[in-house]
């Protein structure tokens, strides 16, 4: 499973004051943590500041990777953010996000393209967005056909069929998981992503919620998530899932997790 | 009390029986108006206030609103047309670029449960059209949701286009980027954090 720690988003309060009164410290001790935690990737995100995006994304990259050795989840659906972000970030980077909305698509594809980027491909368009496998199923074909076309191959794809919440629709849970699978299975060598706390939105005990159906996900194939790394039980829960779902030869990640102490809760 | 019942079915979740007691109520000669301010309209304030305050959630008020609407649909017919029934026009939408449409849909639903008629442009909606459907439909209150700091810049602009119009309308924002602050800036009327808030809102907006 490929963790992005999504901590570093400027959405939330500690880390939106920390951009704005530039201090370093905070968001330095924030990217080590979600390191130390298991992320693979640190998510950063300046969203909130109207027209500085591009100037605090790129402080916000050059900050993590003084602290941490570890490449960046650049977040912003602004291609010129992403171009500010990328000219200062070391290693491979993955991009978040590219979707079929034909705006961010025809001006990010350019500044991916022959790239060896990892690619989290949205499944969003300009028609909306996706409520069944099927119309998801149509945005992923197209997405990763263009961006396979365009020098991004197919393992270096996240599809992030689009959690959105089972509160206003008893069906977007299994319609989310049915993509998943059928994504994983369409197109061999591709991965799938999500930030899946949204799916829990408008409900009471969020946390037990996102942890179910991150369970169930793992099942369908899902392996890469957009989550808080710090969260240990979350953690626990995919280490368990994924041995379950038969991509944990001979239990070795499961057995690690357990003498490191996680799933000490 | 008959409307009392309504009122609870409506809490209850129940639309089979609020439409069994409203028809009842009509059959009976009950005044129209009462059930729906008092029966309804004011169960719908209830479970708004409940939501606001953490004790129900977003899939009951989602079956609330059904519920009650079951109930409205009956009511229509013996009014002389829509008009008769509605406390004001809202004008909604997602700005343009903006494709979110779940907490949009939520304030729709909000205001139609508190007597307001609701027209839905849906989402990525540009000024032009928000300007075109205030004109048409004679709106009161034009409602933009945007749920991220790309597009909250579209509602600036929308709001100057609705004041270069000179259309008579009180414009209203939300979203979850959206603040208070940014709704004093960009020359808002209003601003709320939650589907109820802007029920609220638009009662102190338009004085009904």
């Amino acid at each position: 499973m490929i963790i992005v720690g999504e901590l570093i988003n400027a959405s939330r309060k500690a880390i939106g004051t920390a951009i704005e009164s530039r201090d370093a410290e905070a968001i330095r001790k924030t990217a080590s943590d979600e390191l130390e935690a298991g992320a693979d990737y640190i998510d950063v995100n300046a969203g909130i500041f109207v027209g500085k995006e591009p100037e605090y994304l790129t402080w916000l990259v050059q900050n993590v990777q003084e602290s941490v050795d570890a490449p960046c989840a650049i977040d912003s659906p602004d291609p010129e953010a992403i171009q500010a972000a990328l000219a200062v970030h070391k290693g491979v980077p993955m991009i978040n996000s590219i979707s079929l909305e034909k705006e961010r698509y025809e001006k990010l594809l350019p500044v991916i393209a022959g790239t060896d980027f990892r690619v989290i491909a949205l499944c969003m368009s300009d028609e909306g967005m996706p409520e069944t496998t099927d119309q998801r199923m149509a945005i992923a074909d197209k997405l990763v056909n263009g961006l396979v076309q365009n020098g991004i191959p197919l393992a270096h794809i996240y599809v992030d069929p689009l959690v959105q919440p089972v509160a206003t629709n008893s069906r977007f849970g299994v319609e989310f998981l049915d993509a998943v699978e059928r994504i994983m299975t369409t197109f061999e060598g591709i991965h799938t992503m999500c930030g899946l706390s949204n799916i829990s939105y408008g409900l009471p005990a969020r946390k037990f919620m996102n942890q179910a159906f991150m369970v169930m996900a793992v099942a369908r194939g899902l392996d890469g998530a957009i989550i808080n790394p710090l969260d240990a039980r979350m953690m626990a829960n995919i280490v368990a899932a994924e041995a379950l779902a038969g991509r944990d030869s001979f239990c070795m990640n499961y057995l690690k997790a357990f003498r490191a102490g996680k799933f000490e809760l | 009390m008959a409307i009392q019942d309504i009122y609870q079915a409506i809490l209850g979740f129940d639309e089979e029986k609020v439409k069994q007691l409203t028809r009842a109520e009509i059959d009976a000669g009950t005044d129209i108006d009462s059930i729906l301010n008092e029966g309804m309209i004011a169960a719908m304030d209830e479970v708004g206030k409940q939501f606001s305050e953490g004790i129900l959630f977003v899939p009951e008020m989602l079956m609330a609103a059904q519920a009650m609407k079951g109930g409205l649909a009956m009511l229509k017919p013996l009014l002389t047309g829509d008009a008769a029934l509605s406390k004001g026009t809202i004008v909604i939408g997602t700005v343009k670029g903006d494709l979110h449409d779940i907490g949009k849909n939520l304030v729709s639903m909000m205001m139609e449960g508190a007597g307001y008629t609701v027209v839905d442009l849906g989402p990525d909606v540009d000024a032009e059209k928000f300007v075109r459907a205030a004109k048409e439909h004679n709106a009161d209150v034009v409602a933009l949701s945007a749920l991220l700091t790309t597009t909250m810049p579209a509602m600036e602009a929308t709001i100057a286009a609705l004041k270069e119009a000179a259309l008579p309308v009180k414009t209203i924002i939300g979203g979850a980027p959206v603040t208070q602050a940014f709704a004093d800036q960009i020359s808002a009327d209003g601003y709320s954090d939650d589907a109820p808030g802007g029920v609220q809102l638009v009662r102190t907006l338009i004085g009904k």
